[in-house]
């Protein structure tokens, strides 16, 4: 029987493409529908943000730390602000740190909202969930719009607290924040969650098991989908976590099912975060009283918090003088992506999709 | 030379004016009723989404689809380098001629149709099928890799879902025992066939969903996936063309589900054609809000459903009707 021909074609996804977040771009080599290999192209978003840091002030790279993840930026500013904190060593004034742990919390919550509902999107129910989720991220932005007059990029910490007191009626709108979104979430859960199409396009695709994720040193919900009850606010407490009773959402065969559940429930845990924290505020300073110019002392230091997409580092060094010598800056995202490659291999495009959605990778940290 | 006409002749000529009239109204008819159902779906997909839609031109953005149109119209006719310029060019006609063919044999209203053919339900059935090859014709003609894929997703799942499709249509034929699209509207005066025949009903609907390429079944064009799949390389009044061919694709299996299982244009006090319209739109709006709910099928998981589980239910139907039949003798 005489075989029939076939040629493998290669396409490129991205980096203009309508669901490849950001500008991506993947390589891929098809059999048909099948993925053969995959090659994913980074860099078009490369901004060179750690050399820049070389020849500015600590405060002056704030700013460039939202525009590393961009959708996680306050857990940015978190994290940078704690990096030098430490080799400062400042005492945060305890109004500041509640703060900061709220309004951390409340851009996670935005985070994983426009992650689930990109990636619901993305499997292709036109719209409507993504829709819903911006709807709820909405308010969160006004919250932050309130606060320090952003909603993307908000430049809001500082070193030794924030940028200026929670304004009036802050409080009250987070409350109402909390009170309008948890019978949101049974609502996601109803129209996404167990639908049977959504099944059937996330259960057992893009399998990471516990050992590669630990390979690849993925981090974040996707670690933590794959069995790995690893999450830095509990492992390597920082700020005034401990403080809080929150529990660490797991799965644990790390399809995109479960990437996705985890998102889902994370979100519940920092509501219960803001919630416990929001009743607490106490009075007193917004932040730490510090010179004008700071000048950090001779020394290196690696940090790292957990951000909405997983383990944010910072590695410093210090030579003594008012800018960093060296600011190194571990994205999760990155590690994150480089498992790619290996989990679409085989698989069909639609899943390639659904697995690149899982992963929720922002190209902002990747390319830096 | 006069030349002359004998009577014959006249009667031919009257009739064949009459049929271009009648082509023309109907023509005008689809036209305006696509315009309305496209202004339709962005407000019904606005309201799910809790957005307000399009607000600004007319009340309530009535007139948007035609200020939309207006636009397509003007807009550069963009061909690709690499595309087959013959493929290219027929596709959108092809699409849509095919589309708009089947409306000759629906029955609008009691006596409200173009041609009452014998075969009605076959006839629609031929040339409906004649739609897929506008898309290949698109996806190839283009030149692209995404079109490329997206026709040959779409011929697979059009030609796999037409087979469900006439199977499940197959037992009301058994019923009524005609072809004829009047006599089947006539047969369901005491039940419609949708109560009688419940999972005959469902099957059609499913495959109808799949036929017109409706969202969970938008694989074709699955836009975070192909693209736009075989339309990615068309502009202006082309792609204009492949709009039209769609919605007049959901006007027409959703006028084949009224007549076949909703009883038609039957209903008490109001006129006929009121009835028919209301179930017609009906459906549709159920398959808007399908489209606008669930995520999408992955390529194979569709083949799987219809040759898995809807061909072996609709053969199951079929054989349940005859023993029904038998048994009723």
């Amino acid at each position: 029987m005489p075989t029939l021909e076939t040629q493998q074609f290669s396409v490129s996804f991205g980096p203009q493409h309508p669901s490849t977040h950001g500008v991506l771009h993947l390589q891929m080599d098809l059999d048909g529908e099948v993925i053969v290999n995959c090659t994913p192209h980074i860099g078009y978003l490369h901004r060179d943000f750690e050399k820049i840091c070389e020849n500015r002030t600590y405060t002056q790279i704030i700013p460039f730390t939202d525009r590393l993840d961009y959708l996680g930026a306050m857990n940015n500013n978190f994290g940078y602000c704690l990096t030098v904190e430490k080799l400062l060593g400042v005492v945060i004034p305890e109004r500041a740190e509640y703060i900061r742990v709220i309004i951390a919390e409340l851009n996670r919550i935005a985070s994983h909202l426009l992650a689930v509902g990109t990636f619901v999107q993305d499997l292709g129910a036109f719209g409507t969930p993504l829709l819903y989720c911006f709807r709820e991220r909405e308010m969160i932005l006004d919250i932050f719009e309130l606060t320090c007059g952003a909603r993307l990029t908000y430049n809001y910490y500082r070193l030794g607290g924030v940028s200026a007191d929670i304004p009036e009626g802050f409080v009250q709108k987070v409350k109402d924040f909390i009170r309008y979104f948890r019978p949101k979430l049974t609502d996601y859960h109803r129209l996404i969650t167990n639908n049977a199409i959504f099944l059937i396009r996330t259960k057992d695709i893009g399998v990471l098991s516990k050992e590669k994720a630990l390979n690849y040193a993925i981090s974040g919900p996707s670690l933590r989908a794959s069995g790995i009850k690893f999450d830095l606010r509990k492992e390597e407490p920082y700020s005034i976590y401990p403080r809080f009773e929150f529990d660490i959402p797991t799965r644990n065969s790390g399809d995109c099912w479960d990437r996705y559940i985890v998102r889902m429930e994370e979100m519940e845990q920092s509501l219960r975060i803001v919630e416990q924290a929001i009743d607490k505020i106490p009075e007193g300073d917004f932040s730490a009283k510090l010179p004008k110019i700071i000048k950090v002392p001779a020394g290196e230091l690696y940090f790292r918090t957990e951000s909405p997409r997983g383990e944010l580092g910072f590695y410093l060094i210090s030579d003594g003088s008012a800018k960093p010598y060296r600011l190194k800056c571990r994205a999760p995202s990155f590690s994150n992506l480089s498992v790619i490659a290996e989990l679409v291999k085989g698989v069909k495009i639609a899943d390639v999709i659904a697995i690149l959605g899982s992963l929720d990778i922002v190209l902002g940290e990747i390319d830096r | 030379m006069m030349f002359k006409i004998s009577p014959e002749n006249w009667a031919f000529l009257i009739e064949f004016a009459w049929l271009c009239a009648k082509a023309a109204g109907l023509l005008g008819f689809v036209s305006l009723s696509v315009m309305f159902l496209i202004w339709w779906e962005r407000k019904v997909s606005a309201h799910i989404q809790s957005r307000l839609g399009p607000m600004r031109v007319g009340w309530h953005g009535c007139l948007q689809t035609i200020a939309d149109t207006i636009k397509l119209l003007l807009k550069e006719n963009i061909v690709a380098k690499d595309t087959d310029k013959v493929s290219f060019w027929l596709a959108p006609l092809v699409s849509f001629v095919a589309a708009f063919l089947p409306f000759a044999a629906i029955p609008f209203a009691k006596n409200l149709v173009v041609q009452d053919f014998g075969l009605g339900l076959l006839y629609i059935f031929a040339v409906s099928s004649l739609g897929v090859i506008g898309v290949f014709m698109a996806g190839w003609g283009s030149g692209n890799k995404y079109s490329l894929l997206g026709a040959m997703r779409a011929s697979a799942q059009i030609i796999s879902y037409e087979i469900p499709l006439v199977l499940s249509v197959l037992s009301i034929v058994m019923l009524t025992g005609s072809l004829n699209m009047t006599k089947i509207v006539e047969a369901q005066g005491q039940v419609w066939f949708a109560f009688s025949q419940p999972i005959a009903f469902l099957i059609y609907f499913i495959s109808a969903l799949a036929e017109t390429n409706r969202a969970p079944f938008d694989i074709s064009e699955a836009e975070s996936e192909l693209v736009a799949g075989f339309h990615t390389e068309y502009s202006g009044m082309k792609f204009s063309m492949f709009f039209l061919a769609e919605y007049t694709n959901m006007f027409v299996v959703s006028a084949i589900a009224a007549t076949l299982f909703l009883g038609g244009w039957q209903g008490p006090f109001l006129p006929g054609i009121f009835w028919f319209l209301a179930k017609v739109y009906f459906l549709i709006f159920l398959m808007m809000w399908i489209r606008w709910t669930f995520p999408r099928f992955r390529v194979d998981q569709l083949m799987n459903f219809a040759w898995k589980f809807l061909v072996p239910l609709a053969f199951l139907n079929i054989l349940a009707t005859a023993l029904f039949l038998v048994l009723k003798k």
